[in-house]
């Protein structure tokens, strides 16, 4: 009984220490910056006057059917946020006097959650740090639609062999070195397509030259990480639907613990070891009496 | 071959029998319903809430209530306490059942099932990031052990009654699973630490989304530990069961051992968690009495309370271990649901309440569960009828050493 307790107690102390040793080999996560060929759009609430025409060329390049669900019953497409119709929007936020217009579609953040999240990359972060989705990978867990902070990716929920719908910045008519259906479109410029840093720069301009006319931010150039979508408003951020305002990237957090935990599967084979090990020793034992 | 557990026999369909078989044809219906209708129609998921009761109770508390068979390893083999071996076999079936049945949960509510093969085929494609692929490829992996583990108790049965062909391979294989059993039975430690814990790294993903209650770096510790406190609970539960109803003696002493452990185990998570939140100034939120807060403080009481009947009595007998592993499981079955469902906060306007059909699949799968449970153990020895009377053993050891001699065999299913 006592050989057995201490053995008991030895082998709890070493699964104890396993597991603990286990994530202190966690390193800090480099944080991710822009691909060089990033491409941007930039947005700014003051020139949007609501038009939307860039949702319809949205529609028509995605070759997306109406939503015809919402107001005016079948008479128009009026989709009342992104849906499984629906990869670009623009939404009104009024209260009183204040009011703004703000266009919402995928930000293809720098460091993107649904690309940490799918298991086999059917979304990815590829040309011009675009973030697109490839079905023939896809199993529809919706993990995408679970982590992503802009709530962009949506399920056809509808369908029997429903894909994930976002906008994947009109990567067919990049790689034909046009620009994006809605950008092309803004008859105000409202939002603009560009080199992800010019836009910056574009952004910072306006800021500069029109003391008081925005709330002095850029959003998207920290937050979350970092977006290649960048937004310029006059009101509150959080008025027009950013409910984030952590400069951390959401992956940050998970793949530095588990890549801690997994650094170079020498926790689980170790693990594996010590068990095997273990159970050799105790072989036979495990049918006796203590 | 020598083993002390039994089919319990008799008749298998009877009246409850049929009740349990009808549930979970209605369920199996409303799966096919599903895949004609889509998820849309049959459930209440949406964009916002885009996982549901199939994946926050099937398969995030289900597969943690199917930690018995991991929980009653571990003592077993880690521990060394062979006592506890009759309940091996038992506690596997029930694990095999769960994850399997988890499993079908998943290739429920997954959008395109059909492309489920390509998870653990299409190497090249990993995304090494995903803790979600490590669940799925860890668990995959874990249901094949879980009924290779269990494989000795079908093949013991068939090798003496079964048909001609299944005779003769079970007869062949029976020796080689033996054998290879030791590694086997390390893999089936080795994958549940490995996919439990990162079932919390999982939701860590879902970042500002997630409550901060509940959003820490600690998750994986804290999941790994809520499936070991459930299935502990699970062990006893069995204990208590096999007991009763098959008049074993029950484990009392080595029971009350383990709700040590798991008692002071509860303490430790209600340490670890709260001296994170304080440590990263989020323990204010737990002050604010909303849902969150309120969750959050049933939950705690509900890790601290096994500490707490435990302290206060110092006579524990089987009812009293029985209602301190009720309360386990309950602290670990909430934090888990909590984490996925009600701390998950896709912003304002979306709600989620599961639909009748989503909730009668859910039954239909659990109904399903226990029916296989139940044919099983009636047909196939999995439950050792009593306590082993201690003469019998030696003999039977020496017997087995000294035909194995060298061989390394290691006797899971030897009881
Ligand atoms: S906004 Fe969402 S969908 Fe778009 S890249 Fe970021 S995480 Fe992915
Ligand atoms: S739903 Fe598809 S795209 Fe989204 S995470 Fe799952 S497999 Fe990837
Ligand atoms: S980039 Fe293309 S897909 Fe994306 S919102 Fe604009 S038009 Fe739509």
């Amino acid at each position: 009984m006592n050989t057995d307790r201490r053995a008991f107690f030895k082998n709890i102390a070493a699964a104890a220490a396993t597991l603990t040793v286990l994530p202190t080999a966690a390193l800090a996560r480099e944080k991710k910056t822009a691909p060089s060929d990033a491409v941007g759009m930039l947005y700014d609430t003051t020139k949007c006057i609501g038009c939307k025409a860039c949702v319809v060329a949205c529609k028509e390049a995605n070759h997306m059917p109406a939503d015809t669900d919402g107001y005016g019953h079948g008479l128009y497409d009026s989709p009342d946020s992104l849906n499984q119709y629906t990869k670009n929007i623009i939404q009104l936020y009024k209260d009183g006097n204040e009011q703004s217009f703000a266009k919402k579609q995928c930000m293809h953040c720098i460091d993107p959650a649904c690309v940490g999240a799918c298991m086999l990359g059917a979304l990815q972060k590829g040309k011009f740090g675009v973030v697109s989705y490839d079905v023939s990978k896809c199993v529809g867990c919706r993990y995408c639609e679970t982590v992503c902070p802009f709530n962009v990716p949506k399920f056809e929920w509808a369908k029997a062999a429903p894909k994930i719908v976002k906008c994947e910045f009109c990567k067919e008519r990049l790689a034909e070195g046009k620009q994006p259906a809605c950008t092309e479109v803004c008859p105000r410029k409202a939002v603009i397509f560009g080199k992800y840093t010019d836009l910056l720069d574009e952004a910072h301009l306006r800021l500069e030259n029109n003391p008081g006319k925005y709330v002095n931010k850029v959003y998207g150039e920290r937050e979350l990480g970092g977006t290649q979508v960048l937004y310029l408003s006059h009101i509150d951020f959080e008025k027009i639907g950013f409910r984030f305002k952590q400069d951390e990237s959401v992956p940050h957090l998970q793949q530095t613990v588990s890549h801690g935990i997994y650094k170079g599967f020498v926790g689980p084979i170790a693990l594996y070891g010590l068990l095997g090990a273990v159970l050799f020793r105790n072989r036979g034992n495990s049918e006796k009496e203590s | 071959m020598q083993t002390h557990a039994q089919p319990i026999g008799g008749p298998l369909f009877t009246r409850a029998y049929f009740v349990l078989l009808s549930i979970a044809a209605i369920g199996m219906a409303l799966i096919l319903w599903r895949f004609w209708v889509g998820l849309g129609v049959s459930t209440g998921l949406s964009d916002g809430y885009p996982l549901g009761i199939w994946i926050a109770l099937d398969v995030v508390t289900g597969t943690a209530l199917a930690c018995g068979g991991y929980a009653v390893a571990l003592v077993v083999y880690i521990f060394n306490k062979g006592q506890f071996h009759p309940l091996i076999r038992p506690a596997i079936l029930t694990s095999a059942l769960g994850y399997t049945i988890a499993g079908a949960s998943v290739a429920v509510d997954l959008g395109r099932p059909w492309n489920m093969w390509k998870i653990p085929t299409y190497v090249w494609a990993w995304n090494l990031n995903s803790s979600l692929l490590e669940v799925a490829l860890c668990i995959m992996a874990y249901v094949f052990v879980l009924w290779i583990e269990l494989s000795p108790a079908f093949m013991e049965k068939f090798s003496v009654d079964g048909p001609p062909l299944l005779q003769k391979w079970s007869k062949r294989l029976l020796p080689i699973v033996n054998k290879a059993l030791i590694w086997i039975i390390a893999l089936g430690m080795l994958l549940p630490t490995m996919h439990q814990s990162s079932l919390g790294s999982l939701m860590m993903l879902a970042g500002p989304k997630l409550h901060p209650l509940w959003l820490t770096g600690w998750l994986p510790l804290l999941f790994l530990m809520s499936c070991l406190a459930m299935g502990y609970a699970i062990v006893v539960f069995e204990s208590v069961f096999s007991s009763r109803a098959f008049g074993r003696n029950p484990e009392v002493p080595m029971l009350i051992n383990l709700q040590k452990i798991a008692a002071w185990g509860g303490l430790v998570f209600v340490a670890v968690r709260v001296a994170d939140l304080a440590y990263s100034g989020n323990l204010h939120y737990a002050m604010t009495l909303d849902l969150y807060g309120t969750m959050f403080w049933i939950e705690t009481v509900l890790w601290l309370l096994p500490l707490v009947m435990m302290l206060a009595s110092p006579r524990p007998n089987l009812g009293s271990l029985f209602r301190g592993a009720m309360v386990v499981a309950l602290a670990g079955a909430l934090y888990r649901f909590d984490t996925y469902l009600v701390a998950f906060q896709p912003g304002p306007g979306w709600h989620y309440f599961p639909s009748v059909p989503e909730m009668f699949i859910t039954i239909g799968l659990v109904a399903l569960e226990l029916a296989i449970y139940v044919a099983v153990v009636k047909r196939f020895p999995i439950i050792a009828g009593m306590t082993p009377a201690q003469p019998a053993r030696p003999a039977a050891l020496v017997a087995q050493g000294s035909a194995n001699s060298g061989a390394r065999t290691f006797h899971l299913a030897d009881s």
